[in-house]
């Protein structure tokens, strides 16, 4: 009984899809998630978490904007760029995501050749990756710093509610700080790969367990998860 | 051994041949990986670039209102639907997966419905002590 997880029927049973599928799954005292390793079922899991984080963040700022006597400010002039003798829209917030989608494109192929066992490919996706999540952060500081000389501060602001800029420093700064510790780790994992760490089944310095391609799927699924997290906050926040 | 074709949904599905579990435990565990072609991404990349796009123009243009609100929905949905089902891959997993991670963020739509009364409650105990807008 060493091995909890797997149930030994002595021969693979025959799996029902749909509805049943998921009793099935879930009842009997056995493994639910039938093919997918623990590392991915728990980066899901994880993400599961964080999506309620983000969505609690985005719930008090809905609630402290509805809720509120005084206008709000308007995104769409706030977070405008004198560009060129004229003012243009959220422009850098467009960018963003323009950045932060290319990143989630370059990951998704990074994950694909490290299948492949295309080590160097996988390596330069992924630091490609890498500096477009840093592209991100910096030009997310520019906007912290053009809004801060600007006058705005948690408890107030020159245009209207003074729940701004409480409500946009803790959604965008929990948001940059994700983007960083990806950035961080994409980095990490960028070397093990480039190295030949699941090739050779070098074992990791922190975990010392030996690794396998799959830990690329997994650092993709937080990105992909980041730039999602970008999406929500796009459309509530700069959008609404 | 272990073809993958555990994955019933997986016309996608290749190759999850996890030799050394299965060498481990003596049954085969059937992980499998999540292999698509580069077109497909490169196709969904294409569509969140023109998504993002279409969102943007809502502001640029200026439109206001429940069609604002609506098109911005619409768009924001489709994009994280795309990100969540292709590049995350969760078109090609089991039910029970996808039924685990999708279904609790839904129910925090009970909770917005509740912050929205709240909202509205405070709202209207301000205006009756401080008056409307200042």
């Amino acid at each position: 009984m060493a091995d909890t997880t797997v149930t030994h029927t002595g021969q693979a049973l025959a799996r029902p899809a749909g509805l049943q599928g998921v009793a099935a799954d879930w009842s009997s005292d056995q493994r639910a998630f039938k093919n997918v390793s623990w590392g991915k079922a728990m980066m899901w899991i994880f993400l599961l978490s964080d999506t309620f984080v983000f969505g609690c963040f985005l719930l008090s700022y809905m609630t402290a904007r509805m809720s509120t006597r005084v206008p709000w400010p308007n995104p769409s002039e706030v977070f405008s760029l004198h560009i060129g003798g004229s003012d243009i829209p959220l422009i850098l917030i467009a960018i963003m995501t323009f950045v932060l989608i290319s990143s989630s494109g370059t990951m998704a192929m990074a994950v694909n050749f490290g299948y492949r066992h295309d080590r160097r490919k996988t390596a330069i996706l992924m630091l490609l990756t890498a500096a477009l999540g840093a592209t991100f952060v910096g030009m997310q500081a520019f906007e912290w710093t053009k809004l801060i000389t600007e006058g705005v501060r948690p408890w107030g602001n020159p245009w209207g509610a003074a729940q701004f800029g409480s409500s946009f420093f803790m959604i965008t700064g929990f948001h940059g700080t994700h983007v960083t510790f990806g950035v961080i780790f994409l980095i990490i994992v960028a070397r093990k790969v480039w190295r030949g760490d699941y090739e050779t089944g070098r074992r990791g310095f922190f975990t010392s367990r030996r690794g396998r391609y799959e830990h690329v799927e997994i650092m993709g699924l937080y990105w992909h998860f980041v730039d999602l997290v970008w999406v929500f906050i796009f459309a509530f926040f700069y959008l609404w | 051994m272990a073809e993958a074709t555990a994955n019933g949904l997986g016309q996608h599905t290749l190759h999850g041949a996890q030799a050394h579990d299965a060498a481990a435990t003596g049954i085969a565990p059937a992980e499998v990986h999540q292999e698509h072609p580069i077109r497909l991404y490169l196709v969904v990349w294409v569509w969140l670039f023109i998504l993002s796009a279409c969102s943007y123009l809502v502001d640029y243009v200026g439109l206001q209102g429940y069609l604002r609100w609506s098109l911005i929905l619409i768009f924001m949905m489709l994009k994280a639907g795309l990100i969540v089902a292709v590049f995350m891959h969760m078109a090609w997993e089991r039910l029970a997966l996808t039924y685990a991670i999708i279904l609790p963020p839904i129910l925090v739509l009970v909770f917005v419905a509740m912050m929205v009364f709240e909202s509205d409650y405070t709202l209207l105990t301000r205006t009756l002590f401080f008056g409307a807008e200042p």
